[in-house]
């Protein structure tokens, strides 16, 4: 995207010079058509797996695809959006997609930033802490999923951990529980993902200015003040940022889900973009899937618009 | 930038793209003009490497056997195999001969993949019914194999409850195992008196609790011309059934999610009886020996049921050497690849004449039990392209059932379902 929007602010600049010598205009036009050889292995992928997807998923959204199928496919209108409006599975996933993010986001973001003001703090071993808290974020997805499954089950380390420190405690099937299944699955994916965010937030930390905090020392700023007045407002391009990568991996929930739970028990764990996999792949309904994957679209479309709204530079 | 520059990257491009060109040639199928002619295979067993290896023997002797057809195979991950299919499908480069796993057969027959094998019908005289793939009267498909689900428990621990063993002529009753597991679970030796194997996901939800559901007098599907859910999915037998599922939850006879290896509890004394197929019997012998027992599966009304079909061999429908295919297909069915087969991959053989010259499957073996469960009590799974769907639904429904749904809106939703689906694909008509 970055490198799009660069081509296109390129091209109108050297036009708007034109008039100027010859010499010049050549030289202007070299560097456009260098600009265009760099930008095309980066715009080609960009149009082949996300574009040319999206255009299809708007168009096969309408339609009754199948991935399986020898009939073509046909028109169908609004039919796949109404069957979606009265299926109670995409509500529930809607809902526990909305609960993951609105849970995940602050509190990921929060505990990334602590651990960071941590790590930045000048004592011996940050490098060691800063590799343990990273590890889980290098571990794939999947493996940590299967990890925790374990880890969550009756007979698992946690209940047994529970069970030493409250003797008279009833195991509870942690993934198998209504009450219990997405909290679970909350908690695992804060822990695997913070150190991620920790990471970037700690880039942030580390462009601030010692002299701004030196200033800060003579002012008598210290603590509390410290941090309100020096290091949040210098943070606010890497805070827009993590606000927007957070929310929307955290929307796009589908790994652990696919691996720990299959969206059950009784739909509690479900999310959007794991009703339109099982859609489209196991159900090989790849229109209705389609229709999900727009709403998704849309969905995604708007939390960030509205993040940016907010975010923006008040001049 | 200099023109010097540009040029530089002009031809970097130019190389990396006959890269990418180059690599997707070398992928290509690359056919002789003179000679024999070449036969592609293509085989799910990638990872398999027992199965793997007999496959190749088949081939290379097939290719040794003749001079005018070449088979070359090709294997891949079980995981992907099915999605190389479905691209190569759609790419029109499938394979001649390829294998397919049994419910599928339907599907792919319906949407032009496979097309019907044109072998005489004594071909399969003695052949297992559940290994063959037959759609509207056409064979397309059939497999070396089968695979069998059953009860396995310990003849002492029975005996411990004063409980019967039962036997392929009189199996249990549901009040019977009732009663069963509640002396067991009464011994308190036991986490969960039995394991139905609650803890698998996917396909095994189907394959393992859809016989119940057919035991009890349900189906999964009407199969008069399958083209509705109602009445069978939903209707009494099949309510029937999920209560019995809920209540074997409730009082504590089976966990909800069993853990992720149902056969080592089972082997840890964690239960007392194992649901599992065929392939557990060796690990449990070798456990326990002589104790161990392999019984009948739970009769609730219908007589016991088991699933049936495993992996089959089919030809594709873009294949232009229809003959060599026929040729190497009849070929591999030859009674010693069966045995070789099913040996190397624990199996039950699908002829007659391979079991007979197989100790453990010959009248009087140790696993000739998974044969005649086979033969009397497998139900192979709905005959129809709808399967896909009609699977995943039944496997959330019976999901939200072991997890204490109510069975009548679970089921009824699971209908309605499949009867959209039906519906929106014209009766998934030929």
């Amino acid at each position: 995207m970055a490198l799009a929007t660069g081509a296109a602010r390129l091209r109108p600049r050297s036009t708007a010079r034109r008039p100027s010598r010859g010499g010049v205009r050549t030289s202007r036009g070299h560097e456009a058509r260098t600009a265009a050889w760099m930008v095309a292995p980066a715009a080609t992928l960009l149009v082949v797996f996300l574009v040319v997807p999206v255009v299809l998923a708007f168009v096969l959204a309408f339609t009754n695809a199948r991935l399986i199928s020898p009939r073509p496919a046909s028109f169908v209108g609004l039919h796949n959006f109404t069957t979606l409006w009265g299926d109670p599975v995409f509500w529930a996933s809607l809902r526990n997609t909305v609960v993951f993010a609105a849970v995940v986001v602050p509190v990921q973001a929060g505990l990334a930033l602590v651990l960071a003001l941590l790590v930045n703090a000048k004592v011996r071993g940050t490098n060691i802490f800063r590799t343990l808290y990273f590890v889980p974020v290098v571990t794939s997805m999947v493996v940590v999923s299967l990890l925790w499954r374990f880890l969550y089950q009756e007979d698992g380390l946690l209940n047994a951990m529970i069970a030493v420190v409250h003797p008279s405690y009833q195991p509870i099937d942690w993934l198998n529980d209504t009450r219990t299944a997405l909290p679970a699955i909350i908690l695992m994916s804060i822990w695997q993902a913070v150190g991620f965010h920790m990471i970037i937030w700690l880039s942030g930390l580390q462009t601030i200015p010692g002299e701004l905090y030196e200033a800060g020392d003579l002012d008598g700023a210290t603590g509390w003040k410290r941090f309100r007045y020096i290091t949040w407002p210098c943070l606010a391009a890497t805070r827009t940022f993590i606000l927007i990568t957070i929310t929307i991996a955290a929307l796009s929930l589908f790994t652990q889900i696919n691996v720990m739970t299959q969206g059950g028990p009784l739909d509690s764990t479900t999310t959007v973009v794991y009703m339109a996999v099982r859609t489209g792949y196991q159900q090989l309904a790849t229109g209705y899937a389609s229709a999900i994957s727009l709403v998704f679209f849309v969905l995604v479309l708007v939390v960030s618009g509205v993040q940016r709204f907010l975010t923006r530079d008040k001049d | 930038m200099s023109r010097h520059t540009v040029r530089r990257l002009a031809a970097a491009s130019v190389a990396a793209c006959s890269l990418v060109a180059l690599t997707a040639c070398s992928s290509g199928s690359s056919g002789g003009s003179d000679g024999p002619t070449t036969i592609a295979l293509w085989t799910h067993n990638g990872g398999n490497d027992a199965e793997l290896a007999v496959n190749q023997q088949i081939v290379d002797d097939f290719n040794a056997s003749q001079s005018d057809y070449r088979v070359e195979l090709e294997a891949f991950p079980q995981a992907s195999y099915n999605d190389a299919v479905v691209a190569a499908a759609s790419a029109r480069k499938l394979p001649c001969v390829l294998d397919i796993d049994a419910p599928n057969v339907p599907n792919w027959a319906w949407a032009g993949y496979i097309q019907p094998l044109g072998l005489p019908d004594d071909e399969f005289d003695g052949q297992l019914p559940s290994t063959i793939g037959e759609v509207d009267g056409d064979v397309y498909a059939f497999g070396h194999y089968d695979v069998a689900l059953a009860f396995f428990t310990r003849t002492s621990a029975l005996e411990a409850v004063g409980a019967r063993v039962p036997t392929p002529e009189d199996p249990w009753t549901r009040d019977e195992l009732e009663t069963v597991l509640d002396d067991l679970q009464a011994t308190g030796q036991y986490d969960y008196p039995l394991d139905l194997g609650t803890g698998g996901t996917g396909e095994w939800i189907t394959y393992a609790y859809s016989p119940f559901l057919q035991s009890a007098g349900g189906d999964l599907v009407d199969r008069d011309g399958y083209t509705t859910a109602d009445g069978v999915l939903n209707g009494d037998a099949a309510l029937d059934w999920a209560g019995w599922m809920q209540g074997l939850v409730a009082d504590g006879h089976i966990a909800a999610r069993s853990g992720e290896d149902a056969t080592a509890d089972f082997v840890n004394g964690k239960s007392a009886i194992l649901y599992s197929g065929s392939w557990a019997y060796d690990t449990v012998t070798d456990a326990f020996g002589e104790d161990a027992v392999v019984i009948p599966p739970v009769d609730l009304g219908e007589g016991p049921t088991i699933g049936g079909g495993s992996w089959q061999w089919a030809m594709s429908a873009q294949c232009e050497d229809v003959d060599g295919a026929r040729a190497y297909l009849e070929f591999s069915h030859q009674a010693e690849y069966v045995q070789a087969l099913a040996e190397a991959t624990g199996t039950i053989p699908a002829t007659d004449e391979a079991a007979a010259a197989m100790t453990d499957y010959a009248a009087g073996g140790a696993k000739e039990v998974f044969r005649t469960f086979s033969q009397d009590y497998a139900v192979v799974r709905p005959v129809t392209p709808a399967y896909p769907y009609i699977t995943s639904v039944f496997q959330k429904a019976t999901q939200d059932i072991l997890s204490g749904g109510d069975p009548a809106t679970i089921l009824d939703k699971a209908v309605s379902d499949i009867d959209n689906d039906i519906a929106q694909n014209g009766d998934y008509a030929f």
